[in-house]
């Protein structure tokens, strides 16, 4: 049987932070009532004029420059037309010949390998408005249309068909996140819909080199349903094609709870937006020094600051990676440096036991009750043998409840470590009175038995003996 | 030359229903204005850049400030039918 690979391209929608909508000086604040963040200018009421949001562009070519592209000196909106219920001018504004930004590219790395996605285009356009039915569309009666998403501003950022496969194409939408996120133009967030992602895929037998019919893939709401969504196609189409069969080019939305993609037997006829340029709006030409201040204005971008934790702070290259995936996490990281200032330490707690108890809580690190300081703190606590590492994670984990000081956690649950030669000497004498069995098997060779008494005299403790010192009293003791 | 099934596809992109004889009559119309416009063809262009707009002027632009929304009813007022604070639109798949 043929091995086959997978072309996959992905067309990124991210919404930017801005106050306003692109056009007009509605607000684009989440979370309104319906039909309230709307004026006559993104409801296309006859006679108003857009006016291009000054922001818009500066985040625009921001992220363009993030993403290695070149910069458009000439650029121009366009007016794609459709009729749909979602868009009050049945038109969208967007750009089609003349993008603000073409050929970047970005780095992802897989199974260890770093490999170069090419970045074909990326383009500004207005948001669409939002449909509310009861039910799916399917079953419902009716639609109820919001307009006040339509004209918040989005880039659409459109990949060469450059990934092999689902991986690749996870690694890539992680990347990109990544370094849009970090250049503050928009918050990412793939739950609320301000990060989109649509794919294109298509099979062929590995080493051609002809690109096979390709399907659209809709509808997937997390990294986790774009990689599912994509391997279910790819077999799909692996299958179709081994049984004879031929693909049809069709958008297909992904069906989270069945785990299929679904043809949506869209009339392909419908398609057919016939772009023209629009009179309404002015063309942007660029100025080449205001382009270079706004690349000055660029934070250090995921790829340099993991090379600056190798290098820095001597991580290795998965730390680094894993640390920097977000700035979030890259910013907590080296606050809590500032105050425990041993690198992989941090790493190993952050990417560790912090990180499990976020998830497990559902919390951002950016939410988090516990302050870098506080983590900061905890760490030292351990150094000065005051708890063990231990009694460390149970403190983490009421610190992420909390968020009260690691001292004073310990204060109160008297967690603080038995140091005392004294006090814990005792403890080992009645521990090693009541298990006469296991002090004999040790003297009798079976060294073995040595950890059992260890964990009993934890258990007697209730973990906060010393470790390192009970193991020097038993061996003392047992001589 | 526009044929009945160019004015076919239009007219349904535009959500339009034509009768047999207005499918007849705009595709009569539309041909004699392309008609009337292709005159623009036998202009001499070669020394001209192409035009992104008729007016020559570029970059203009807003601040980023929030201003005044319509009222919801305002924003409404227009809208053949509604529910609550939403229009309300046959659904359409």
């Amino acid at each position: 049987m043929a091995q086959w690979e997978a072309v996959i391209g992905l067309e990124v929608h991210v919404e930017l932070k801005t106050n306003t909508k692109i056009f007009c000086h509605s607000s684009t604040e989440f979370g309104g009532d319906p039909n309230t963040h709307v004026c006559p200018v993104c409801l296309g009421l006859p006679g108003v004029l857009p006016v291009l949001n000054k922001k818009v562009l500066e985040y625009a070519v921001k992220a363009g420059l993030a993403l290695n592209c070149k910069i458009a000196p000439f650029s121009k909106f366009d007016r794609k037309n459709y009729y749909y219920p979602d868009l009050p001018k049945n038109y969208q504004i967007s750009q089609y010949d003349l993008p603000i930004a073409e050929h970047g590219y970005l780095d992802i790395e897989v199974d260890g390998r770093t490999k170069r996605i090419g970045i074909t285009r990326l383009h500004m356009e207005e948001d669409a408005g939002k449909l509310v039915h009861q039910g799916t569309i399917m079953t419902t009666p009716y639609s109820l249309v919001d307009y006040n998403r339509t004209g918040v501003p989005l880039i659409e950022i459109v990949s060469e068909p450059d990934m092999r496969s689902p991986e690749e194409a996870k690694a890539y939408l992680e990347k990109l996140k990544a370094i849009i996120q970090y250049t503050g133009v928009s918050d990412c967030k793939m739950q609320e819909g301000s990060l989109r992602c649509d794919a294109n895929i298509s099979v062929r037998p590995v080493g051609s080199t002809e690109f096979g019919t390709k399907t659209e893939i809709k509808n997937m709401n997390s990294f986790k349903a774009l990689q599912k969504a994509l391997e279910y196609e790819m077999q799909r189409q692996i299958e179709v094609l081994e049984d004879g069969g031929r693909i049809i080019q069709e958008t297909r939305t992904w069906d989270e709870a069945k785990g299929v993609t679904v043809s949506m037997r869209s009339k392909e006829e419908a398609h057919d937006y016939r772009y023209f340029p629009d009179p309404d709006l002015v063309p942007v030409v660029m100025d080449p020094e205001w382009v270079e201040e706004i690349r000055e204005s660029l934070p250090e971008l995921p790829d340099a600051r993991k090379r600056r934790y190798v290098e820095q702070y001597g991580l290795p290259e998965y730390d680094a990676m894993v640390l920097t995936l977000t700035k979030e996490m890259a910013d907590y990281f080296e606050e809590v440096l500032e105050g425990y200032p041993q690198p992989k330490t941090v790493s190993n707690w952050m990417m560790g036991d912090f990180s499990r108890l976020l998830n497990a809580n559902q919390v951002e690190i950016t939410s988090c009750k516990v302050s870098p300081a506080q983590l900061a703190e905890l760490l030292k606590l351990i150094d000065k043998g005051t708890i063990s590492g231990k009694i460390a994670k149970s403190v983490l984990e009421d610190m992420v409840e909390t968020g009260k000081a690691p001292a004073e956690i310990v204060e109160e649950k008297g967690l603080v470590q038995i140091s005392d030669e004294g006090e814990l000497s005792r403890i080992i004498d009645e521990v090693i009175a009541n298990n006469p069995k296991s002090v004999e098997d040790y003297r009798s060779g079976k060294k073995k038995a040595m950890g059992f008494l260890v964990g009993q005299t934890m258990k007697a403790t209730k973990g906060k003996a010393n470790p390192a010192l009970v193991n020097k009293l038993l061996s003392e003791k047992l001589q | 030359m526009i044929s009945k099934k160019d004015v076919e596809h239009v007219a349904l992109l535009a959500r339009l229903e034509l009768k047999e004889e207005e499918k007849e009559m705009y595709t009569r119309q539309l041909n004699d204005i392309l008609k009337y416009a292709h005159k623009l063809q036998q202009l001499n262009t070669e020394d001209v850049t192409p035009t992104a707009h008729v007016l020559p002027i570029k970059n203009v632009f807003r601040e980023d400030q929030v201003g005044d929304h319509l009222p919801n009813e305002k924003a409404l007022a227009n809208a053949p039918d509604k529910e609550g604070n939403y229009i309300k639109v046959p659904k359409i798949m």
